[in-house]
C-alpha cells in the first residue's frame, strides 16, 4: 500500500468522517483515497486554509475530521492553525503535512516540523506505510485525549513508497455532542488569554506523556553507536548501520527529554540523523546533550540515502559504474497541451512574465524561456502589481500575471480584487484548463465536477473578475493565436486592469477532440522553424526539415497555424 | 528470492505499473517488499525511476547508487542515466527504444549513439527491442510487460506466478494482451544469445 493510501486507511479506521483538502504534491493520494470509502465524506477545497477552516468547524461539531496538504499548504493553512491551537476541538482532527526533501515537485524545501513547535501541536512521524496506517489512527485517539489537533508529517519517500500493511475494522464513532461554548471557541482578546494557559499546560502534559508513548521506541543493539532519528531517516539508518542502537521518535515533536537522557547514557557516542534542518539537533544541544555529530555529517540540503548516512560515517560503500555523460530530461508540457498557445504568444510578444504554480511553471524552461518569476500560489497577480508600481506604466505594458484555473481560485482572486481596488492596471491571463493538473487531473470549482465524478455548479471565471470590478474581460481559445495576440496587444496597452481567459481543456483529459497525427510534408517544408517555436515534444528538427513524431502527435493543429507555407496538413478526427 | 531492482524509463512508458506488477510478485511470495514511486512534476516526460526491494525485513524503500542487482532500462538514455544505480556484477535490461530529449528535439544535442556499446563495455547488457515486440503482441504500451518477461526469464522463474501478479494489477480488460507482450519478452529471452552467451 502506497503510504498515502495507507494514511487514509488508518483515518478510515479511526472512524473519521470528513476530509477536506487542497491537492498539492507529495499529499493528493490521501484525500482521493479516503473519497473511495463510503463512510468517508471528502472534498477538494478551493486551498489548504479553507480546508482546515472546514476541518476544524467539523472536529468542534464533534465529528472526526482531517486535512491533508503538501507542506508549502501549511504556509496558506497557518493561520487558522495557530489558533485552533487555542481553542482545541470536540471530535478527533488530524492535519497531515507531506514535506518534500530534495524538492521533487515543490518550490522550496521546509521542515514542517517548526510548525508544531511554533504552533504547540503533538507531531507523529511515521516510517513506513504500516505506520502511516498506525500514527493516523493513534493521532485521532491523542487529538481527542489532549484536546488538540494532531499534525501526522510525512515526507516524499514515506508518502509515495509502497509496503505492505495490514488492514484493520472501522471503528465507528458516534458524533460527540456540540455545546456553545464562547471561552474555548471565540478568539477575541479576553478568551485567548485564558485558552494560551490552557495551551502550555497541555505541552506539558503533552511532553510527559511522549516519554512513555509507545510510539517512540529504544532498540539497545552495540552500545557504541546510538542515533536518534524519525521517520524516512530511520530506515536510512537501520540499512547503514545495522549494528547501532537507535532511539527511533514516532513523536517527533515534543521530544522526550528524559528518555533521550536515559538513551544518550547508555551509548558512547550520539548522534542525531534528520533530514532537512537540525530540529532534534539543535533542541538537544540546547538541553546540553553532548553530540558526537548530527548535521556537520549529513548536511542540510536534500534527501537522505542509506548511502550517505554510510558516508556520513565513514562507513564502504558500495562501489559505482561511472556515470555516463547522458542528455538531460527535464518535464515538459505534453504534446497538444493548450498551455502552449498563450505562451508561444507571449514569447513572441516578449512579455515579461510573473508566473505562477502548476504545469504551465514549465514555460519557464527553454526553448518557452516565456517566465521571469514563479514564487508561490497566487503570486503571479501580486507580484505584477509591484513590478508596475516599480517600473512604471511602460513595463507594466509588457507585463502579463500568468496563472492557472485552480490557482487563481486558489488564491489568486484576493489579489485581482487588490489591482482593481488600488487601481494598478495590471492584465492577467487566466490559463483555463478546467482542471488542477500537475498533481494528477483533481477537479476544481472550474471543472463542474467534484471529487466523486458528480456534477458541481461551474464558476463563471469571466463573471467572477467582473464582479470583482474588471471591466475588460475577454475570452480566447488558448489554441487562437492571432486571437490571442489582438487580445494580449490590446489589453496590455490599456490603463485599466483586464483579465483575458486562454481557455481549452487539458489535453491529456480532452480525448474527444484528438485527432489523427499531422504530417510535415518534406516537398513543401521550407525549413524555416517557424513551427518549433511553439516547443511542441512532437515537433521534431531533421536535418532542412520538421518532422513531426506520429507517436506523440495528437492533432491538436497548433502548429498549423504557424506554417507560412502550408507544408502541415493530416488530423482528421480519430 | 532477495533482489533490488530499479526501473527507469520517460514519462508516460509505464514504469509505476511494471513496479507495482514486481510488488505484487513479491506479495504472492510471501516475501517484504517495498517500491518507491515519484508523482508528480517529473510525469510530465520527464526521466522517472522508481525503485522496487524484494527480500525479508528491507529497511530503505530506495535502491542506492551501486545497490542494483537489476536495472530494467525503458530507452536508451534512461539506460545510460542509470548506469552508476547498477551492482557490480549486476545486470541491465534494456528496451532499446529510442525517445527525444527536448534538446535533440531542438537540433540543439544530438541523441548519443552507441549508448549500448557504451554500456556493453561496462556491464552484462540483455537489450531488445520491446517496442516492436509490444506492438506485435497487439498493444504498443505494454514495453514494461515485455521487459518484465525478460526479466523473469532471466531468472529462471516460473512465470505462472508473475501472470497472477500481472492479474492483481492490470485491469481485466487489458489482462490478455499484456499477458501476451509478457509471454513474448519471455520468449525473446529463452531464444536470444545474450542467455547463451
Amino acid at each position: 500500500m502506497l503510504g498515502n493510501e495507507a494514511v487514509a486507511r488508518g483515518a478510515y479506521e479511526a472512524g473519521v468522517r470528513l476530509v477536506s483538502s487542497y491537492p498539492g504534491t507529495p499529499s493528493t493520494e490521501i484525500t482521493e483515497n479516503c473519497a473511495k470509502y463510503p463512510e468517508i465524506y471528502a472534498e477538494w477545497a478551493v486551498n489548504e486554509k479553507v480546508a482546515m477552516e472546514v476541518c476544524v468547524g467539523a472536529a468542534d461539531g464533534g465529528a472526526r475530521a482531517m486535512c491533508c496538504m503538501k507542506h508549502v499548504g501549511v504556509n496558506v493553512a497557518a493561520d487558522p492553525l495557530f489558533t485552533v491551537s487555542y481553542t482545541g476541538v470536540n471530535g478527533g482532527m488530524v492535519i497531515v503535512c507531506a514535506d518534500d526533501p530534495a524538492m521533487h515537485s515543490s518550490q522550496n524545501e521546509q521542515d514542517s516540523r517548526f510548525y508544531a513547535r511554533s504552533a504547540h501541536l503533538m507531531m507523529l512521524e511515521p516510517a513506513d506505510s504500516q505506520e502511516c496506517s498506525d500514527f493516523a489512527r493513534a493521532a485521532f485517539d491523542l487529538s481527542e485525549r489532549f484536546d488538540a489537533p494532531v499534525m501526522l508529517r510525512l515526507t516524499t519517500r514515506i508518502a509515495h513508497a509502497r509496503s505492505m500493511v495490514t488492514l484493520g475494522e472501522r471503528r465507528e464513532r458516534e458524533i460527540k455532542p456540540y455545546q456553545k461554548d464562547i471561552r474555548k471557541n471565540v478568539m477575541m482578546p479576553g478568551m485567548a488569554r485564558g485558552r494560551h494557559v490552557v495551551v502550555e499546560e497541555r505541552e506539558k502534559e503533552q511532553a510527559a506523556f511522549v516519554e512513555t508513548s509507545e510510539l517512540n521506541r529504544v532498540e539497545m543493539r552495540d552500545p557504541a553507536i546510538g542515533v536518534i532519528c524519525s521517520g524516512i531517516a530511520y530506515q536510512y539508518v537501520r540499512e547503514a548501520l545495522p549494528e547501532a542502537s537507535v532511539l527511533k521518535l514516532g513523536i517527533v515533536y515534543p521530544l522526550p527529554e528524559k528518555l533521550i537522557r536515559e538513551f544518550a547514557s547508555k551509548v558512547q557516542a550520539l548522534y542525531v540523523v534528520e533530514e532537512l534542518e537540525p530540529f532534534f539537533e539543535t533542541r538537544l544541544r540546547a538541553w546540553g546533550i553532548s553530540l558526537a555529530g548530527g548535521k556537520n555529517l549529513t548536511g542540510l540540503q536534500g534527501e537522505l540515502s542509506a548511502r550517505r548516512v554510510e558516508e556520513a560515517f565513514g562507513r564502504e560503500t558500495a562501489p559505482l559504474y561511472p556515470a555516463q555523460e547522458t542528455l538531460n530530461r527535464p518535464p515538459l508540457m505534453c504534446a497538444g497541451c493548450p498551455h502552449r498557445g498563450p505562451y508561444s504568444v507571449l514569447a513572441k510578444l516578449k512579455m515579461h512574465v510573473t508566473g505562477d504554480i502548476g504545469c504551465y511553471t514549465l514555460g519557464a524552461l527553454p526553448p518557452l524561456s516565456a517566465v521571469d518569476t514563479v514564487l508561490c500560489m497566487g503570486a503571479s497577480i501580486g507580484m505584477s502589481q509591484g513590478f508596475a508600481r516599480a517600473r512604471g506604466r511602460e513595463f507594466a505594458q509588457h507585463t502579463v500575471a500568468v496563472i492557472g484555473d485552480s490557482t487563481f481560485l486558489h488564491s489568486g482572486v484576493t489579489s485581482l480584487i487588490n489591482a482593481v481596488y488600488n487601481r494598478t492596471g495590471i492584465t492577467v491571463m487566466i490559463l483555463d484548463n478546467r482542471i488542477t493538473g500537475m498533481t494528477g487531473h483533481q477537479p476544481n470549482p472550474a471543472s463542474g465536477r467534484n471529487i466523486y465524478g458528480e456534477p458541481a455548479p461551474e464558476i463563471d471565471l469571466a463573471a467572477l473578475c467582473r464582479a470583482c470590478g474588471v471591466n475588460r474581460v475577454v475570452t480566447v481559445d488558448s489554441f487562437d493565436l492571432a486571437g490571442l495576440e489582438k487580445a494580449l496587444k490590446e489589453e496590455t496597452a490599456s490603463d485599466e486592469v483586464s483579465v483575458i481567459i486562454a481557455r481549452r481543456p487539458c489535453a491529456l483529459l480532452d480525448r474527444k477532440s484528438r485527432k489523427t497525427p499531422l504530417k510535415a510534408d518534406p516537398a513543401v517544408c521550407r525549413g524555416c522553424f517557424s513551427c518549433m517555436k511553439i516547443s511542441c515534444p512532437a515537433i521534431e528538427k531533421r536535418d532542412k526539415h520538421v518532422w513531426i513524431n506520429p507517436d506523440q502527435c495528437v492533432g491538436c493543429g497548433l502548429c498549423l497555424e504557424t506554417c507560412r507555407f502550408g507544408a502541415i496538413g493530416g488530423g482528421e478526427k480519430a | 528470492m532477495k533482489m533490488d531492482v530499479v526501473i527507469i524509463g520517460v514519462g508516460g512508458q509505464g514504469t509505476l505499473l511494471a513496479s507495482r506488477i514486481l510488488g505484487a510478485l513479491a506479495d504472492l511470495k510471501g516475501l517484504d517488499v517495498k517500491v518507491s514511486e515519484v508523482h508528480g512534476m517529473s510525469q510530465r516526460g520527464g526521466s522517472v525511476i522508481t525503485y522496487v526491494r524484494v527480500g525479508s525485513d528491507i529497511h530503505s524503500p530506495m535502491v542506492d547508487l551501486g545497490g542494483a542487482d537489476v536495472v530494467l532500462a525503458f530507452e536508451q538514455v534512461e539506460a545510460l542515466r542509470a548506469l552508476p544505480y547498477l551492482k557490480r556484477g549486476g545486470v541491465m535490461i534494456v528496451g532499446d527504444q529510442k525517445i527525444n530529449p527536448l534538446s535533440v528535439i531542438t537540433g540543439q544535442a544530438a541523441y548519443p549513439k552507441g549508448a549500448l556499446d557504451a554500456l556493453r563495455q561496462q556491464c552484462r547488457v540483455l537489450s531488445l527491442d520491446a517496442l516492436s515486440i509490444a506492438r506485435e503482441a497487439g498493444e504498443v504500451r505494454s514495453v514494461n510487460l515485455v521487459l518484465l518477461g525478460v526479466l523473469c526469464a532471466y531468472l529462471g522463474e516460473d512465470p505462472e506466478l508473475w501472470h497472477e501478479a500481472v492479474a492483481r494489477v492490470v485491469k481485466s480488460a487489458f489482462l490478455e494482451v499484456n499477458l501476451k507482450a509478457f509471454d513474448a519478452g519471455r520468449r525473446h529471452y529463452e531464444e536470444s544469445e545474450e542467455r547463451n552467451g
